[in-house]
């Protein structure tokens, strides 16, 4: 037995309840194998007004039709508005009514039948089948069968989304990490398992935690490549845990993957030489418990050429940029005395004025001097309205 | 008799026949960092020690290595290097917080990770008081972290601190300024002539500013 349904609206997942082979026929027209429901809801007009309920709670408009074979329900639900119940061995009367546009016959096929006044499917039903081989062909055999009822053929089924995801519900709430990561461990073995035997990977987990409080922590962990290796994940969703940990205990646990296609990545003698991405994921997890580290970005604007021959004297900046009193002797700075600085202005060059951001409402302006400081070190200070700064010391 | 006699007497009485680790250019021509290895850079400020890294850093991002820098003052200049030919994209920035006991751990924990081709550390602000607490121990775990791998471990000190773990000292020295203008009116900073020290060579370079 097959069903089809006809309308608007997500019709794929209402066939999905009710069946686990599903044909997409058409945007609007989903037929299902329905072989086997009279077991759960008896007779097929049971299982006809099941689906229309359930249709009706989804709130989706659909014609609902059964027959014997997918084409004969197909018609009918395209056809009958409601519920229709084809019955088997008697299609060809039951279908009979309908206007042959239903069958979608070519343009010329359509136009040469009207010509001959055949307009219904019990019209097309009645030719010999013989006389509508030789004169429409294999395409008109195949109209007559349709409209008898009779075409048979496979369901072309629809592959179910693939969905990763498992829980568990605990007896008793949990608020210690070290249990908790059992549990995390039991649900990443059995998705990573389940990833495993599609020759599927993940880049994306997705943790959601039921508290006591009623409170829902929801958590994601992105990964640089798609992997299985579950012990490392078990230590991201440790180290994660471990700096934010939820604020109430647990009673129930969520765990989602996304399924992508393993990376494929082909080594070689000459590669240079670079951290494997998981475990630079999992050593900057742990590296982040104390300190901030990220791979830098390149300046926005590209770099003057350098000399190949020579280094550049680069600077050592003071974050934040030290106060200073600097004394100043015919202009120019004299004696400079900061956090750690402190000595007479031997050399200096300068001053070179520097502004920007003056297109907002926070510009900036300040004179920028290099100088040689009696302590032994050269130094970049400026000064702004604020006053004076060491910025860094050249080295 | 010199300590090198002793030391090569020694070995032979041992029998024992050291393979030379494979060195990595610094980006410096008389300059080679041993791989595996712990190398120091000492010297006061503005003697060049930093000029000195950053050269290392732009090679090594030149051989499309990974490199990370770990930061114990937070004075890193990213556009001072990105002058200086180093490839930012491949450097990893590790930010301590002027916190050089944690530098020392991201630093073990990033050779433990493994795959840097050059994992830098820089304490040329810390403190020298804060820097000699530092233990031995912590400095040979450091050793023995980066030992049989090709990763180039460099620290910068005012002094050195890590003693019998490090593998080469360069001591760098500041020779003299280079300014240009007249004084008062036109100076400019031109470079800085540096002098660095080691038991094989002492080589000079000028690192420039402009």
């Amino acid at each position: 037995m097959f069903a089809c349904l006809h309308g608007n609206g997500n019709l794929t997942a209402l066939g999905f309840e009710f069946s686990p082979v599903v044909e997409q026929t058409a945007p609007d027209t989903v037929t299902l194998d329905a072989s086997g429901l009279d077991r759960l809801w008896g007779f097929p007009q049971d299982v006809a007004a099941a689906m229309a309920r359930r249709a009706a709670e989804i709130r989706v408009k659909v014609n609902i039709a059964l027959a014997a074979n997918p084409d004969a329900a197909i018609c009918a639900a395209r056809g009958f508005a409601g519920v229709s119940i084809v019955p088997q061995g008697d299609e060809a009367k039951f279908l009979g009514p309908l206007p042959l546009a239903g069958l979608a016959p070519s343009p010329e096929l359509l136009e040469t039948l009207e010509r001959w006044g055949i307009r219904r499917f019990r019209d097309l039903a009645a030719l010999p089948p013989l006389g509508i081989a030789e004169r429409l062909g294999p395409e008109g055999l195949r109209l007559r069968e349709l409209a008898r009822g009779e075409a048979e053929r496979k369901l072309v089924p629809l592959d179910p989304p693939l969905e990763f995801e498992d829980q568990i519900e605990l007896e008793d709430p949990v608020d210690l990490l070290e249990p908790l990561a059992f549990l995390l461990a039991r649900l990443l073995n059995g998705l990573a398992a389940r990833l495993a035997t599609r020759a599927l990977a993940t880049d994306e987990l997705r943790l959601r935690l039921k508290l006591e409080n009623r409170a829902t922590d929801a958590r994601t962990l992105r990964l640089p490549v798609p992997s299985l290796d579950t012990k490392a994940f078990l230590k991201l969703w440790q180290l994660d845990l471990a700096a934010h940990p939820p604020v109430s205990p647990i009673v129930h646990i969520w765990m989602g993957m996304n399924p992508v296609k393993p990376r494929a990545a082909q080594g070689g003698l000459f590669v240079p030489l670079a951290p494997e991405p998981l475990s630079l994921e999992l050593t900057l997890a742990r590296i982040k418990k104390g300190a901030d580290a990220f791979f830098v970005p390149p300046p926005s604007t590209p770099p003057p050429a350098k000399n190949a021959s020579d280094p550049f004297l680069v600077l050592r900046r003071f974050r934040p940029a030290r106060a200073a009193s600097v004394a100043i002797a015919s202009g120019q700075p004299g004696f400079v005395a900061a956090e750690g600085v402190r000595g007479k202005v031997l050399e200096f060059a300068g001053p070179w004025r520097t502004s920007g951001d003056w297109w907002t409402t926070n510009p900036w302006a300040r004179d920028e001097w290099d100088i040689a400081l009696s302590d032994g070190a050269l130094y970049r200070i400026y000064c702004e309205p604020r006053g004076w700064f060491v910025e860094g010391s050249y080295d | 008799m010199s300590v090198a006699t002793l030391k090569k007497q020694f070995e032979s009485m041992l029998g024992a026949s050291r393979l030379s680790p494979e060195l990595a250019p610094s980006g410096i021509p008389e300059i080679a960092l041993p791989r595996g290895c712990l190398t120091e850079i000492v010297g006061p400020a503005s003697s060049g020690r930093t000029s000195l890294l950053v050269s290392i850093l732009a090679a090594a991002t030149a051989r499309e290595e990974v490199c990370a820098l770990v930061d114990a003052e937070d004075s890193f200049d990213p556009v001072s290097a990105a002058a200086a030919g180093v490839h930012l994209p491949r450097v990893l920035w590790v930010r301590c917080n002027h916190n050089a006991e944690y530098a020392l751990k991201a630093a073990d924990l990033l050779i433990q990770g493994g795959g840097f081709g050059l994992v830098a550390m820089d304490l040329g602000d810390t403190p020298s008081n804060a820097a000699r607490r530092i233990s031995l121990t912590s400095w040979f775990r450091l050793r023995r972290g980066v030992e049989h791998t090709p990763t180039v471990l460099v620290t910068v000190a005012r002094q050195s601190n890590a003693r019998t773990c490090a593998s080469l000292v360069l001591e760098c020295a500041r020779e003299r300024v280079t300014w240009s203008g007249a004084r008062g009116t036109s100076q400019l900073l031109r470079g800085m002539r540096v002098r660095t020290r080691s038991k094989t060579c002492s080589p000079v370079f000028t690192a420039t500013a402009i």
